[in-house]
C-alpha cells in the first residue's frame, strides 16, 4: 500500500479525492444537524437537488456546502423521463456551474428502482452534451456495463431501494459489477448502517454513496463518524485480502512442540 | 399576457422579461438558481433582455437538500 496511515485518493472523473464517502443532503431535520454529521463524515463531496424555488426558504444548504468547502453535486431526483432528467440536469449545470451530474431516473415512486431504457437514453444524452454523468443504477451487470460504453464516469449501483435500510440484498451482482467495471464503482442507496457500509467496500466498490442512514438516525453526527470508520475498515480489508470461508476450523497456533502432560 | 411562474398563471406586462418572472417566484439567492422557459434552460446573464410571451411557462429552481 502507497500509504501506511490513510487511503490512497478515490479518482473520479480525473479529480481525486481523499474521502471515499459521498453524502446525501436529503432527510436532515435541521441544518445544523446537517452541518455536524458531514463534518464529522469526512466527506468531500455531497449531493443536491433542485426544486421550485421556495419564497419562504430558511437558508440554503448550498450556502453551508460552500462553507464547509465542500463539491455539491446536483441529481435528478424525481424525474421518471429522460426528457425530465436532461433538462434538470441542464438547470442543474446553470445553478451550480458544474457539468457533474448524479443522474437518477425512476420508474415508480413504490420501489424507486431506476427506470432502464429511460435512463440510458438519458445517459447518452447528456454524455453527449458534455456532461460528466454518474447514474444511479440497477445492480445489474449488464445495465452497468451499458452506462460505462456510453461514457459515464461511474456506476452506481443501488444496495437495495433507495431509503429502505435494506443494505445490500445482492452483493454477488456487486461484486460481478466490480468485477469487470473499468469505472469507479460506488454503491448507492440502500445503506442502513456502517457495517453495510462495511461490506460495500469489502465487495470492492470504489465509494459509497448514502443520506437516510445518516440523515435519519437518531444521531447523524454519531453515525456520520461510524460510516467514515466503516468505509476506511472496508476499504483496507478488501485491501489487506481477506482469508477463505471454510468449513472447518483451522488452528492458528501450531501444534507442533506440545508438551506431554497426562 | 399570462405566463404560468412555477405552476401559477400570473398577469405580465406584454413586454416583461424573464427577470421580471423571476421577481415574481420571490427573493433570488445570489447562487444556485436557474430558470427554465418551456423546459429550456435561460442562462443568467440572458434574463434581463429575454421577453416572454403569452402562455408560455417560467420555472424558476433553487438548491434545495437532496439525494
Amino acid at each position: 500500500m502507497a500509504e501506511r496511515n490513510g487511503l490512497p485518493a478515490f479518482e473520479l472523473a480525473g479529480e481525486r479525492f481523499s474521502s471515499r464517502l459521498i453524502v446525501g443532503t436529503g432527510g436532515f431535520r435541521s441544518l445544523g444537524d446537517m452541518e455536524r454529521a458531514l463534518v464529522a463524515s469526512g466527506t468531500e463531496i455531497v449531493t443536491v437537488a433542485l426544486r421550485r424555488l421556495d419564497p419562504g426558504a430558511q437558508g440554503s444548504p448550498l450556502e453551508l456546502i460552500r462553507r464547509l468547502d465542500l463539491f455539491a453535486l446536483p441529481n435528478t431526483a424525481g424525474c421518471y423521463t429522460a426528457r425530465d432528467a436532461v433538462r434538470t440536469a441542464r438547470l442543474a449545470r446553470e445553478a451550480f456551474e458544474t457539468h457533474w451530474v448524479k443522474l437518477e431516473v425512476i420508474g415508480d415512486d413504490r420501489t424507486l428502482y431506476p427506470d432502464a431504457v429511460e435512463l440510458l437514453r438519458a445517459a447518452e444524452e447528456l454524455v453527449d452534451d458534455g456532461f460528466t454523468v454518474l447514474p444511479y443504477t440497477n445492480d445489474d451487470p449488464i445495465l452497468a456495463r451499458r452506462l460505462e460504453d456510453l461514457g459515464c464516469a461511474a456506476v452506481m449501483p443501488l444496495g437495495s431501494p433507495i431509503g429502505s435500510g435494506m443494505g445490500i440484498r445482492n452483493p454477488y451482482n456487486v461484486a460481478i459489477i466490480v468485477e469487470r467495471a473499468t469505472v469507479p464503482v460506488i454503491l448507492d442507496a440502500g445503506i442502513g448502517t456502517a457495517s453495510e457500509a462495511a461490506a460495500a467496500m469489502e465487495l470492492g466498490c470504489d465509494a459509497v454513496l448514502l443520506a437516510s442512514a445518516v440523515s435519519r438516525s437518531e444521531d447523524p453526527e454519531v453515525m456520520a463518524r461510524a460510516m467514515r470508520s466503516a468505509i476506511e475498515a472496508g476499504y483496507l480489508a478488501r485491501r489487506a485480502g481477506r482469508i477463505p470461508r471454510k468449513l472447518h476450523a483451522e488452528a492458528s497456533t501450531s501444534t507442533e512442540g506440545i508438551p506431554e502432560l497426562s | 399576457m399570462i405566463v404560468a411562474v412555477n405552476g401559477e398563471p400570473r398577469e405580465l406586462d406584454p413586454e416583461a422579461t424573464v427577470a421580471e418572472a423571476v421577481a415574481i417566484a420571490g427573493p433570488v439567492p445570489p447562487s444556485g438558481i436557474a430558470v427554465a422557459v418551456d423546459g429550456e434552460v435561460v442562462p443568467r446573464a440572458r434574463w434581463e433582455r429575454t421577453k416572454l410571451s403569452d402562455g408560455q411557462s417560467v420555472e424558476v429552481v433553487a438548491a434545495v437538500q437532496g439525494g
